[in-house]
């Protein structure tokens, strides 16, 4: 079997990826990439990147068999990947250190960043401040309202948080701003990029680091089971948590990757945010080719999401290869299901998960349920549910 | 030679520099905007720049960004902008119309379905924001088979190399972008601009525009002296924005005949 190599020199993955950017930014990513390329193998970089995984966000993260859980589902053993107990709560934080650890060796005393639910954000304020860098994060302004306690946190924690008021007031619109800035302020400033998406070299840089996750399950699940799970299943909406789990495996046989986008109301109602799965056109966004839920015009269209991390049009371009080369399937919860498996996990193994990780755990359920009890289906559990207690309370119509 | 290469040639013997205008398609309502790409013409505009709206307009400041949205309120996407085009020729075979946009649209057509219906509408010219060469070759490919000019944008950060491999796929004219930034960021440093106008000469025989952050006649003038075209975007945007349906045709008539005088005493 000929070893998984991507992405080309210049950041494609057959089709997708690529580096789709005003010309003022193609010298600003030339020089990122030489950079990335020269010290993603330097020892001190790695020792150091190493060192703050360890001490700062407690990797590695366990990996725990939740048994009450798989019981209850009556099937396939459902194990997890605990990224919810890293520092800040989620994955982001494995990524945003690589990235401000570089932008330090660039000599950027400034890094902005884009967040939607907050968690990139609040783990690129956390990095910032440990590191004494400027710190400026974009926000949809709908998303400043939706997510107040995460856009506190990053103040607390120095960072200036900027509402965008322009087009849907969302994530994809964050992002726009933030590129908007980094066009401006490219002499001095780090654009830290929290998923697997925009140009090149991002989605192959995040993707290296977040592949830790990766990295660690396979000895992990060695240790515990001395062999490897039979399906890796993780959410998808930029998707750099299941690019961090996925990566590592890709040339593992008989491993199936599956992602999980969001349905949203149900993917009949076109009110979702699962472009891989609804098949959307392919067409370009925030720096690369992708699948991306658009209308006949190339306009992109808004998405609907419970979750605010997967509320997202696009799709990182890896994943857009991954599925087409059938390597990894991918398949969409609705709210509903995921709110179903949010209350599930609470309640069976004492674990409050985040919105996004509930819906990798819906359809870990229903596939577990195919399988035999000897079977082993491993979720990424990509962050704690802390920050969404209040839209959770909302559906509820209980006032906190 | 096309369209845009004959009005430089004439502009060029007559010592003058092109005025472009910009305005974005169906801003601020679809019906006016013919009408405005006349009302340009009469006033001085050499070509015209018109700008597909697009949901997410990435290098384009608030002035711009908000004609997009205005646009996308009716709906006016890359259709029927060729339509407008179209419905433009007919009583205008002269001027130079040149497509300012973005890429998504363009893929959502396909790049040869888009060039056979640009180049159907008469369009002479297509600026990608976010097509760098090096992603566009078959595109390129596509609309020089149909004499259509692919216009490529060098920023102040592009190095000489790059600016080889630039002008190497363009045609029709480079358009150098004035400052580090979004569309109508600030004022241009001339002295500077100068600089990189006389360098990317040095490079190639295309005429050179310059836009973004030209805001008033007095920087339009100085501008002008330099560069072989002079772009307003923004500055048209905003005089668009100020009006009302009454005064509008007139508005833009006024400040586009201020510019002219500008650039033509230059």
């Amino acid at each position: 079997m000929q070893l998984y190599d991507m992405p080309d020199a210049r950041g494609h993955f057959g089709q997708y990826g690529g580096t789709f950017v005003a010309e003022t930014l193609v010298e600003a990513l030339e020089e990122l990439r030489l950079m990335y390329e020269k010290y993603q193998h330097d020892p001190v970089f790695l020792a150091e990147y190493a060192y703050d995984l360890k001490h700062f966000v407690g990797r590695p993260s366990p990996i725990y068999h939740a048994k009450r859980l798989s019981d209850k589902v009556g099937g396939a053993q459902i194990y997890l990947k605990r990224e919810d107990l890293n520092h800040t709560g989620a994955h982001k934080i494995n990524n945003t250190i690589g990235q401000a650890l570089l932008a330090k060796r660039m000599g950027k005393p400034r890094v902005i960043a884009e967040t939607g639910a907050g968690q990139h954000g609040v783990a690129t304020a956390t990095i910032a401040a440990r590191l004494g860098l400027e710190c400026v994060v974009y926000m949809g302004s709908e998303d400043v309202k939706r997510q107040a306690p995460n856009v506190f946190r990053m103040k607390l924690l120095g960072a200036t948080v900027v509402p965008v008021e322009s087009g849907s007031k969302t994530l994809k619109d964050a992002l726009n701003e933030a590129m908007r800035d980094w066009v401006t302020n490219v002499h001095n400033t780090f654009y830290i990029i929290g998923t697997v998406a925009g140009p090149h070299p991002y989605p192959m840089m995040v993707r290296d680091f977040q592949a830790v996750i990766g990295i660690e399950a396979k000895e992990q699940m060695i240790e515990m089971v001395g062999r490897q799970p039979d399906a890796v299943v993780a959410c998808v909406g930029g998707g750099s948590n299941a690019m961090g789990i996925f990566y590592p495996y890709i040339d593992v046989p008989n491993v199936r990757l599956i992602g999980v986008e969001a349905a949203g109301l149900g993917m009949e109602t076109g009110k979702h945010a699962a472009p891989l799965t609804a098949n959307s056109p392919v067409g370009v966004l925030h720096g690369n080719r992708t699948y991306l839920m658009q209308d006949n015009d190339g306009n992109i269209i808004e998405t609907h999401s419970i979750s605010a991390g997967l509320d997202y049009p696009g799709v990182g371009p890896e994943h857009a290869w991954l599925k087409d080369i059938k390597r990894a399937e991918y398949v969409a919860v609705t709210d509903d299901e995921a709110m179903a498996a949010f209350h599930n996990l609470c309640r069976t193994e004492g674990i409050i998960p985040a919105l996004e990780s509930s819906h990798a755990l819906a359809y870990a359920e229903k596939l577990a349920k195919t399988m035999s009890k000897d079977k082993i289906v491993l979720v990424n559990l990509s962050g704690r549910g802390d920050k969404d207690i209040n839209t959770v309370a909302k559906l509820a119509n209980i006032t906190l | 030679m096309s369209r845009i290469q004959s009005v430089f040639a004439t502009l060029k013997q007559q010592s003058k520099t092109a005025l472009i205008p910009y305005i974005t398609a169906g801003d601020p309502h679809p019906k006016f905007t013919v009408s405005l790409m006349h009302t340009l013409v009469e006033n001085g505009a050499d070509m015209i720049e018109l700008g597909v709206p697009f949901s997410d307009p990435m290098a384009d400041g608030p002035v711009i960004q908000r004609a997009s949205e205005r646009a996308l309120l009716h709906k006016v996407g890359l259709t029927a902008v060729l339509e407008m085009v179209k419905t433009f020729r007919e009583t205008d075979q002269n001027t130079p119309i040149i497509l300012m946009g973005y890429a998504n649209p363009i893929e959502a057509i396909g790049a040869v379905a888009f060039a056979d219906r640009a180049k159907a509408a008469d369009v002479d010219g297509v600026i990608t924001v976010d097509y760098p060469p090096e992603e566009c070759g078959e595109f390129v490919k596509e609309l020089r088979a149909r004499d259509i000019d692919p216009v490529f944008l060098l920023s102040p950060t592009t190095e000489p190399k790059r600016v080889e491999l630039i002008v190497n796929q363009a045609s029709g004219f480079v358009y150098y972008v004035s400052l580090k930034g979004v569309t109508g960021a600030a004022n241009l440093d001339i002295v500077e601009v100068a600089a990189r106008v006389a360098s990317i000469r040095q490079q190639t025989n295309l005429p050179v525009g310059v836009g973004f952050g030209i805001r008033d006649a007095a920087t339009a003038k100085a501008t002008a002296a330099i560069a072989d075209a002079v772009v307003i975007g923004s500055r048209m945007v905003l005089a668009i924005e100020a009006s009302n349906e009454g005064n509008l045709l007139s508005n833009v008539a006024t400040l586009m005949a201020e510019l002219k005088t500008a650039v033509d005493a230059a």
